[in-house]
């Protein structure tokens, strides 16, 4: 029977869609249990393809016949060669083009809503690596938040749209994926703000990221106001898009909430964390919707494929926004974390611009979950 | 430590060295110990977990620059 390739937009997809999608994962099984491809409505088999050399018949049973049948490796051609005896036993196949390192780079854009005279406000979620990028679009004129370091999708985007990129944020120093936001404005002509205090070891030039400031985007001259809200490192900054979204970068999730930890001063930040998502944020319209920087797992994903939920939702729900005591809360931030994300310190340094690693050392940094969070 | 043979799977990739190996090591009689040279960085975690998976023992296991030599015994 037949080999057919998936791409990761497929997959994508498929988990946006909500469609089932059988995964035989050929990966060892410690890469696997760590990270793999997570959909509502997906079946996993985990077998390593070095157990499969001598053959696929004691699986084909397991393979089901009524759905997809897709085989994921780290980089491919281990999927393939294994989708190519399953294919010799009689049965159609899928392979995951480029494996999970293109699931890991993925992003799919998704509208989150409109704004003031005809502006609108886009996501783009990376599905494999829960990280959740930014574009506001009025006529002309485009600014991005927390940009991923895949310059060309955001760039691209911005000419389907016939906008200029004119501002690029980052909310912070990010420790689990590389920013491409520099790199968007050096190639754009835009400006790149980053909060200082998240910069003072960092070599290349940039523009402070102050509270309060407020940049003002295209004809409808939609407003991108900063909010400093420090916690998850000393800099951390929201923004208020259009008196309508909050974006809280990895301060405040959809049901977690950020760590303090990634840049090594947890007990030192604790009680600006717990400031900025007790009392700070408290100030805001209950109205606002949140658009956060992460998502930790697909739970999180509303109906079209977004992650977005109404702020006073969150106060009301949120286990991280409703830990009475200080002490409790201290302990929940700065104990029993979960295991940093992969290569965290190399991260950091290449978002200081101290490191310049070529690509494939780029995609092995980012390998494995974002890990941003503590609930 | 005297290797019974060398195999240079030098510049392949996944799953080509470990294919390589087992092929390899299908040759050898127990207790014979073969030096793999590899440069596929899967290989750290790949071939550890395959000689486990297979009973085979890795005894040594260099970095020299972008080369990763395992020496795995036969089981």
């Amino acid at each position: 029977m037949t080999v057919f390739k998936m791409t990761a937009a497929q997959v994508a997809r498929k988990v946006i869609e909500n469609q089932s999608l059988f995964i035989l994962d050929v990966r060892n099984k410690d890469a696997f249990e760590d990270w793999k491809i997570e959909g509502h409505s997906f079946d996993y088999l985990n077998i390593p393809y070095f157990d499969l050399l001598d053959g696929v018949d004691e699986i084909i049973p397991k393979l089901p016949a009524d759905k997809d049948v897709l085989v994921v490796c780290a980089k491919e051609g281990s999927s393939l060669m294994v989708a190519e005896m399953i294919s010799d036993a009689g049965r159609d196949v899928f392979y995951l083009e480029g494996g999970m390192k293109s699931w890991s780079s993925y992003l799919e854009p998704i509208k989150v809503g409109d704004l003031t005279d005809g502006g609108e406000i886009y996501q783009f979620v990376r599905l494999g690596k829960g990280c959740l990028s930014y574009m506001v679009v009025s006529e002309g004129e485009a600014a991005i938040i927390d940009a991923v370091r895949f310059k060309d999708v955001f760039t691209n985007f911005a000419k389907e749209k016939n906008v200029e990129i004119k501002h690029v944020f980052d909310t912070h120093l990010h420790a689990d994926h590389i920013s491409g936001g520099r790199h968007i404005a050096k190639a754009t002509g835009a400006t790149y703000y980053l909060p200082p205090k998240d910069a003072e070891e960092v070599v290349f030039d940039y523009t402070p990221l102050e509270d309060d400031l407020t940049v003002k985007v295209g004809t409808s001259q939609i407003e991108v106001g900063a909010l400093y809200s420090p916690g998850h490192t000393i800099g951390s900054t929201s923004f208020i898009v259009d008196s309508k979204y909050l974006l809280t970068g990895d301060i405040l999730f959809i049901d977690s909430i950020g760590r303090p930890d990634l840049a090594g001063l947890a007990e030192d930040w604790v009680g600006d964390l717990r400031e900025t998502l007790y009392h700070r944020y408290r100030e805001l319209a209950e109205d606002l919707i949140v658009l956060p920087a992460h998502f930790m797992n697909i739970e999180e994903l509303n109906e079209e494929g977004t992650v977005a939920k109404r702020l006073g939702d969150l106060v009301a729900e949120n286990h991280g926004l409703n830990i009475e005591s200080e002490e409790e809360f201290r302990h929940t931030v700065t104990d029993n974390l979960p295991p940093q994300p992969n290569a965290y310190e190399l991260i950091r340094q290449v978002n200081m611009g101290k490191i310049t690693p070529d690509n494939d050392e780029q995609t092995e940094m980012e390998i494995g979950p974002n890990r941003c969070a503590v609930r | 430590m005297n290797p019974t043979k060398i195999l240079d799977v030098k510049g392949m990739s996944c799953p080509m060295p470990i294919v390589r190996t087992k092929k390899e090591m299908d040759t050898l009689n127990t207790g014979d110990i073969l030096e793999v040279h590899v440069t596929d960085k899967g290989a750290l975690s790949d071939m550890p977990a395959w000689a486990n998976a297979a009973g085979h023992t890795i005894i040594d296991q260099e970095e020299d620059a972008e080369v990763l030599k395992f020496f795995i015994k036969k089981a």
